[in-house]
């Protein structure tokens, strides 16, 4: 088998080559090895790349603690840091057979959605060099679209592995805060923060996700036994045209008003026409409060930040608190302001109180009594990705941007971006939202639309 | 909601980060625009929702009070900047 071909496979594909004896662990690593040392250079995903000899190479979002591998959070102030430890993701991988390949770019300490907040330079997109890869996880979705690694590990806390998934036309799944432990994670917003896959099917996502999956004890919002088996609903050789049969699937009209782009529009229109030729029932669910979620979201999130980020100080680990970079300190700065004595009230209680809201929403939406939907789908993104440097002076319109996937962070639940198309070259992602802890729904409608295409097959010429 | 560079000044100094005039210029303008694009959430009537700080119902996870393996001394100050005799080392606190 050619080296390009390799590279090309999925994870299950992998799993399966290996088995085969297609060709060894070792040909394996030197073909995703010579690649990224061909094409790292130009794309800027990888901040860390170890050769390895044995494993399935994964990459890993450089948020995450990797015992003896240089993990940055993308920020100059820990640039030489080495954890003595694993994070609990980092050991199950190791666990079952997977290698680190590499650390991955991301926006520092994953604030922001364009990747371009990197203390070490920005991600291009692989579909279009001059184009921002989305963030916070820009390394990690850039490396799985341009066959880096055999599957990623990104962070999510207002849309930061959907949206970048989108953006690079790959899969992001955010799973249920609680289900995967955040030992290792290095902590952004506390209450949001969630770990998860980005890879090149939503099989390879569920396996994934029963890997990392189920609690340690380091979490104490994270329990043993939300570890479930996601294999099973692919594996036992499920019929693609029962797969969704009479699932109910929402749409929310307040994700289609104004500032989708028309075209992203008609893309994810089409995705949904063809969920219901496979049988889906399509009905239109509201969420009021969804306009309100952004607001909420920018005052929980840099409160959250301003109280995880007082532990670089500078003495156990890390340098002076100088260096961190623009968009760190403003959050600072707005968490500082909001928490501050005298306001708490009028800012984080209003925002947490608002955060019920956005959550009830969702649970109306759900709710069978009331006739509620199996899962709720729209855009990811309102719009493909922009050029460079396009909106970096103005941080309220790149906040903006995540419009569609806070809320699912706001209320906890899980959510899915699959690749369903392109508007002017550059891909567009569905997102899929299901109920808290209901992965395997979410997985099912993503499986069924991807078995019914061939979006996902499509490669960036790079 | 005008935040002015006195304000941001106090928060600085509140959040221990060492800014520039041209950052304290520069955040009072920005931080100002987010706070104006929040007061929209007073438009939202919340008398009868409780706050939410946590989505999981978990509260009070106990586990039993045994001694695990742990970092060694080592490894925990492997990346230290500064140590002394197997200690962090940083600045007194009560030095002149």
């Amino acid at each position: 088998m050619g080296k390009n071909n390799i590279t090309s496979l999925t994870l299950i594909g992998t799993i399966k080559g290996l088995k085969q004896k297609d060709f060894s662990e070792e040909e394996l690593n030197n073909a995703y090895f010579e690649r990224i040392a061909k094409l790292n250079p130009k794309l800027n995903s990888f901040l860390e790349i170890k050769k390895n000899s044995c494993g399935i190479p994964a990459a890993i979002k450089d948020i995450i603690c990797t015992q003896g591998i240089k993990t940055t959070a993308g920020s100059r102030i820990l640039s030489n840091f080495i954890p003595p430890y694993n994070a609990i993701v980092i050991q199950r991988l190791l666990e079952n057979g997977i290698s680190v390949i590499g650390k991955t770019n991301c926006d520092e300490f994953a604030m922001g959605g364009s990747g371009e907040n990197s203390s070490f330079g920005p991600t291009k997109n692989p579909w279009d060099l001059n184009k921002v890869t989305g963030g916070s996880s820009s390394g990690s979705a850039a490396a799985v679209a341009a066959d880096l690694c055999a599957f990623a590990l990104g962070s999510d806390t207002g849309g930061s592995i959907r949206q970048p998934a989108s953006l690079c036309g790959v899969v992001g799944l955010k799973p249920t805060y609680g289900r995967v432990s955040r030992y290792g994670l290095i902590a952004m917003a506390s209450s949001l923060d969630t770990i998860g896959p980005v890879t090149k099917s939503v099989e390879d996502a569920a396996l994934v996700l029963d890997w990392i999956s189920g609690g340690d004890g380091y979490d104490s919002n994270c329990h043993p036994e939300r570890s479930e088996g996601y294999k099973h609903i692919f594996f036992a050789g499920a019929q693609n045209d029962k797969l969704i049969k009479g699932l109910k699937v929402g749409v929310p009209k307040e994700y289609f008003g104004e500032g989708l782009n028309p075209k992203v529009k008609q893309v994810i229109e089409d995705a949904i026409k063809k969920l219901e030729e496979q049988g889906a029932e399509i009905v239109e669910v509201s969420l009021p409060n969804s306009k309100y979620a952004l607001a909420a979201y920018y005052i929980i999130v840099p409160s959250e930040i301003s109280a995880n980020m007082a532990r670089f100080d500078g003495i156990r680990y890390g340098s002076a608190r100088v260096d961190f970079g623009p968009e760190v300190k403003r959050r600072i700065m707005l968490g500082t302001y909001t928490l501050s004595s005298g306001y708490y009230e009028e800012y984080y209680a209003k925002a947490a109180k608002v955060r019920t809201l956005v959550k009830q929403d969702f649970n109306k939406a759900f709710d069978p009594p009331a006739g509620g939907v199996d899962v709720i789908v729209g855009p990811v993104s309102p719009t493909t990705a922009w050029n460079l440097g396009e909106k970096v002076d103005d941080p309220l319109t790149m906040y903006l941007s995540d419009i569609y996937t806070i809320s699912a962070n706001l209320a906890g639940i899980p959510g899915l971006s699959i690749p369903c198309g392109f508007s002017e070259g550059l891909p567009v992602g569905l997102q899929i939202l299901g109920k808290q802890w209901d992965e395997e729904t979410i997985l099912r409608v993503g499986y069924a639309y991807e078995q019914s295409t061939e979006w996902h097959k499509e490669k960036p010429k790079i | 909601m005008k935040l002015t560079k006195d304000q941001v000044k106090h928060v600085a100094k509140l959040a221990n980060l060492p800014l520039t005039a041209e950052e304290e210029k520069r955040y009072s303008e920005q931080l100002s625009k987010i706070l104006d694009y929040v007061e929209q959430l007073n438009r939202v009537e919340t008398s009868s929702a409780e706050p939410t700080f946590n989505v999981t119902g978990q509260s009070n996870v106990m586990r039993e009070d045994e001694t695990t393996p742990s970092l060694s001394q080592e490894e925990a100050l492997s990346n230290a900047p500064q140590k002394k005799e197997c200690m962090f080392e940083t600045k007194g606190v009560f030095e002149d």
